[in-house]
């Protein structure tokens, strides 16, 4: 193990803190070494200073950062943490080169890709200049690109979501480096392409690249490391062989994230039949295509296709696809923020067509919905108690303060709040408990159905469990009925009684979620849910 | 002598702002996270001295703005306001033309005849000056004036703040001496030692300048013999009426429009926006001055209705306050278009949807809110380009009446003034320094009721 090529000691990053002369420490005595044609990953919760830590290997650190003093990172026996700006320019991309989570954001939106990946040749200077469109064709099939001419005019929009993820990689390779940096590469993607872009970083790897993985899931690091560092508050709480690191963890930390790591064994049995809630039957949105200068419709994107499925009351129906399957589609027609083209949907048995608000209260007090991202679902300038409140205020006439105060202290109880919380503005709390709040505020019409999109999908693992069983301990209180839409099959198996798996709009696969996930019969379904990363697939060392 | 208030229109709406600006501070005393929005602005010391400045300045306006008519003789004006009751009347009185600042003659020699009846020519004696000192006696007189106001004002200021101790050391329970050691070595939570020190500072500036003010011009005199200084304060309230209430009159529009068109979209959208590219299409020096000119027409064939030149002046300064609110909404309308754009696709206003609740109320309730740091930013930026918008339109000659007095005017005189030789520089002078003091302490304040209120912070 002597011939390390990169070794960071000591490191330590600082940030001054605002209007004060003390300092943050973000990254505090962090040191491992990468050797040749090893792969390291860094694991860890947002937050706990693992992309910091490779950006400053390429002294890529915001301004304002202050490094510590014996700190040092030396690859090729020089120290990168000392060199002149000129030098590092010659060391990125060339000799390290770094793939970034959101490839959207890092690709410039007004060149053209193959203009995006030639700069780089073109700047290091190591090909011909009139070999360079040939060498970047040869990097884009080396990335498993099959339409390569295509790929070389297009513009970061055109491309999918994997397809630029892979012209980011080939960028990132165009030089030849020794040290490939990966910060979140897959974090953005399907399941079914993160499956393939870690079967392309596995080739690479066979090809005897050094890599540094940063990632927040465990699971999928375990698939390319072969040397593990778990940091957790900027601290490194343990590094190991992941061999070892598996089967043995020694930290309290990483079992901890070894056990909250989701497994895919269906753990909800269907209960007993019981009533009806939600019945939507050959569900179609269709949205309008409008060009030309009137903005006639000349045709209609068919987001939902036929989707029938029932939700029985206290079952958790999961609704199961990748991004632009029309799941998310479906939820908004039920809540009414989108109008269905055809079909019908149900609550409680009345159709929605036929709903009269006198006799069934408004339709909204029956079916209420979380949403995804947590930041955006509060608004920053309300406090907790006016967002959990507005509701009921607009639809239960003359309500007196204490009543609101009364049934708000009760909803934060049951989410597992502080009581004292509701008088906060939304930037005070984390992401974990503003989805509760967002939670309270859904549960405080007294709905009989709760669509979650997504609900921990902007979470941290060890929170997403947690928020996970509260959402349980929530069903089995009050039962209730929850629409589950997720494309991770790890919350399925643990929240659904039912699967319903979509693809392009359409329903692929219906039924139990013991059926679904244990024995799919669609071949659709069984790609899905072989793409999925476990630590069973562990790596062989 | 008769003494009767005679309120003009402007006069009206400012102290119609006082009330609502008044409303909303008990509004805020009633609101925790709005007093503590507020008081963070209170914690930093540099807004606490803009504040301080801001708040003279506000107070000179307000002074002002209270119009009296007096029957008598020795006023030559028709209205006269508390601001003039208040300055000696050696800078109201006028002198005949230039004079340098501080000087006891005119700047330009003139026909004068000694006491044996021989006509010669020299530098007239202004107002006040009994007798011709030296150079040296004169400034010796002076320096022994400004030491005066220095004590005097220090003196004012020493008063203001025991007073303010006492009151404050009574309610917080402790002792005068450990309250004035809290405040002097910066323990208190908020910035009060800057607070206190700007008010000296003020204090000091001002009775100097009254005191100088008995017997010499300390800004010197313009061309036709009227105070700089009693100009350039005069100017003070022109500048803030222009400043508030051209945003004030723009408001309505780019709030509701911009806020209608970005969250109804459709049909909506495109009448508005149709609405404000035709509108700031149109050259808006051009929409200006075809406004001013019609006002004045009117102004001429109903002179009935306008009585005395300054009601005249005044129905004119608000005509172009409302003219340049209406040709300058279109840009914030825009901003504020965009961001509700923004804004709509929020998780929160889709929550909000789905609660049941109606579309004004996620206006108001989560859209507005949210566009209120781009208001108040752009309120302050346009605060200092409407003072200077005000002295560009009175160049072509379609700003304020020549009567008003305003920076603009003054700036504009400045022309002729450093053209002539030798140059007279006090005008523009004063005017700049004044109008500099103003639009930086507005400007400072600003900057901190954006970062106060800017949820990221």
């Amino acid at each position: 193990m002597s011939d390390a090529l990169i070794k960071v000691k000591n490191l330590t990053i600082k940030f001054p803190v605002k209007n004060s002369t003390s300092y943050t420490t973000v990254v505090d005595d962090v040191s491992f070494k990468i050797n040749a044609g090893e792969c390291v990953g860094i694991v860890g919760e947002s937050g706990s200073g693992k992309t910091l830590t490779a950006l400053s290997l390429l002294q890529l650190l915001p301004l304002s950062a202050v490094i510590g003093d014996n700190s040092s990172v030396i690859f090729n026996g020089n120290d990168l943490l000392s060199l002149t700006q000129k030098e590092v320019m010659k060391l990125r991309g060339s000799d390290i080169a770094v793939v970034f989570q959101d490839a959207i954001t890092a690709l410039n939106p007004v060149k053209t890709i193959g203009w995006q990946i030639a700069e780089v040749l073109r700047v290091h200077q190591i090909v011909k200049n009139k070999d360079i469109k040939s060498s970047v064709y040869k990097l884009l099939q080396d990335v498993g690109i099959c339409d390569v001419s295509r790929c070389y005019l297009s513009y970061p929009h055109e491309l999918s979501g994997g397809m630029r993820q892979r012209a980011m990689i080939a960028m990132a390779l165009a030089c030849k480096p020794k040290l490939l940096i990966l910060d979140e590469p897959t974090t953005s993607l399907d399941v079914t392409v993160q499956a393939k872009i870690i079967d392309l970083l596995k080739d690479l790897q066979q090809q005897g690249m050094a890599m540094l993985f940063i990632s927040h899931d465990l699971s999928v690091v375990s698939k390319l490391a072969d040397y593990i560092v778990v940091m957790k508050d900027s601290t490194v709480v343990e590094q190991n062989k992941a061999s070892d690191f598996f089967i043995n963890p020694t930290s309290s930390y990483s079992k901890m994230l070894l056990s909250s790591l989701p497994n895919l064994k269906v753990q909800q049995k269907i209960p007993v039949k019981k009533e009806n809630i939600v019945l939507v039957d050959g569900l179609k949105v269709h949205f309008p295509i409008k060009k030309g200068l009137l903005q006639r419709t000349s045709g209609y994107v068919a987001a939902v296709n036929n989707v029938s499925f029932t939700v029985n009351k206290g079952e958790t129906l999961a609704i199961v696809g990748e991004s632009g399957s029309g799941k998310t589609t479906v939820a908004k027609s039920l809540v009414r923020l989108l109008n269905a083209t055809s079909g019908s949907i149900s609550l409680n048995g009345i159709k929605l067509s036929s709903w009269i608000n006198s006799k069934n209260g408004p339709w909204h007090r029956n079916i209420q919905m979380v949403y995804q991202d947590p930041y955006t679902a509060l608004n920053p300038r309300m406090r907790v108690f006016d967002s959990i409140v507005e509701g009921m205020l607009a639809q239960i006439k003359s309500i007196s303060r204490n009543d609101l105060i009364a049934k708000v202290d009760m909803l934060l109880e049951q989410v597992g709040l502080s009581l004292e919380y509701k008088w906060r503005f939304p930037h005070e709390f984390s992401g974990g408990e503003r989805q509760r709040i967002c939670i309270a505020r859904a549960l405080a019409l007294n709905p009989g159905c709760l669509i979650l999109d997504e609900p921990t999908s902007a979470l941290d693992v060890s929170t997403q469990n947690k928020l996970l069983d509260l959402l349980l301990g929530i069903q089995e209180q009050l039962g209730i009925s929850y629409i589950l839409i997720t494309h991770n099959i790890a919350v399925v198996a643990m929240m659904a009684h039912k699967v319903v798996v979509m693809h392009n709009g359409n329903t692929i696969e219906h039924g139990s979620s013991y059926d679904v996930l244990q024995n799919p019969t669609e071949e659709y379904t069984k790609t899905l849910l072989g793409s999925v990363p476990t630590i069973n697939s562990l790596k062989e060392v | 002598m008769k003494v009767h208030p005679s309120f003009l229109v402007s006069d009206y709406l400012l102290w119609a702002l006082v009330v609502a600006v008044l409303v909303y501070v008990v509004y805020v005393c009633k609101n925790r996270h709005l007093l503590e929005s507020w008081s963070l602005i209170a914690k930093n010391s540099i807004t606490m001295v803009a504040v301080v400045v801001f708040c003279f300045y506000f107070f000179i306006c307000l002074l002002d703005s209270i119009h009296l008519r007096i029957d008598s003789k020795s006023y030559s004006r028709d209205q006269v306001s508390v601001l003039d009751l208040v300055l000696p009347s050696h800078m109201v009185q006028s002198e005949t033309t230039y004079s340098a600042p501080l000087s006891q003659s005119l700047y330009v020699k003139s026909l004068l005849s000694d006491h044996a009846g021989n006509s010669y020519r020299g530098h007239a004696l202004l107002l006040g000056n009994k007798a011709r000192l030296s150079t040296k006696s004169l400034r010796i007189r002076q320096s022994l004036l400004i030491l005066e106001g220095v004590i005097i004002g220090l003196a004012l200021g020493l008063f203001c703040h025991i007073l303010f101790l006492i009151i404050f050391s009574y309610k917080k329970n402790i002792s005068i001496w450990s309250c004035f050691n809290n405040i002097w070595q910066g323990k208190t939570r908020f910035a009060l030692k800057s607070f206190w020190l700007t008010m000296f500072g003020c204090f000091i500036v001002l009775s100097v300048m009254f005191l100088l003010s008995i017997n010499y011009h300390v800004m010197g005199t313009t061309q036709v013999g009227v105070d700089v200084l009693y100009e350039t304060l005069k100017s003070i309230r022109t500048g803030i009426v222009i400043g508030t209430f051209t945003t004030v009159f723009m408001l309505p529009f780019a709030l509701v429009l911009g806020s209608m068109a970005g969250y109804f979209g459709s049909i909506y959208d495109d009448v508005i926006q149709y609405i404000y590219i035709t509108l700031s299409s149109i050259p808006g020096v051009l929409l200006i001055s075809a406004v001013i000119l019609v006002m004045q027409v009117y102004i001429n064939q109903h002179a009935e209705l306008f009585p005395t030149v300054s009601m005249r002046a005044d129905i004119r300064l608000i005509a172009l306050c409302i003219v340049l609110g209406i040709t300058s909404w279109a840009t914030l309308c825009r901003l504020i278009r965009a961001e509700t754009l923004k804004l709509k696709q929020m998780d929160y206003v889709a929550a909000a949807k789905t609660q049941g609740v109606k579309p004004i109320s996620i206006l108001f309730k989560h859209i507005l809110p949210n566009v209120m740091h781009i208001v108040i930013i752009t309120v302050v930026l346009d605060f200092s380009s409407l003072v200077l918008a005000e002295a560009v339109l009175s160049y072509v000659g379609v700003g304020v009446d020549p009567s008003t007095f305003s920076w603009g005017n003054m700036i504009n005189s400045a022309r002729l003034e450093m053209a002539r030789e030798p140059v007279v520089w006090w005008p523009l002078l004063s005017a700049m320094l004044v109008m500099f003091g103003l639009v930086l302490s507005a400007n400072l304040l600003a900057d901190s009721v954006r970062d106060a209120f800017d949820p990221k912070h």
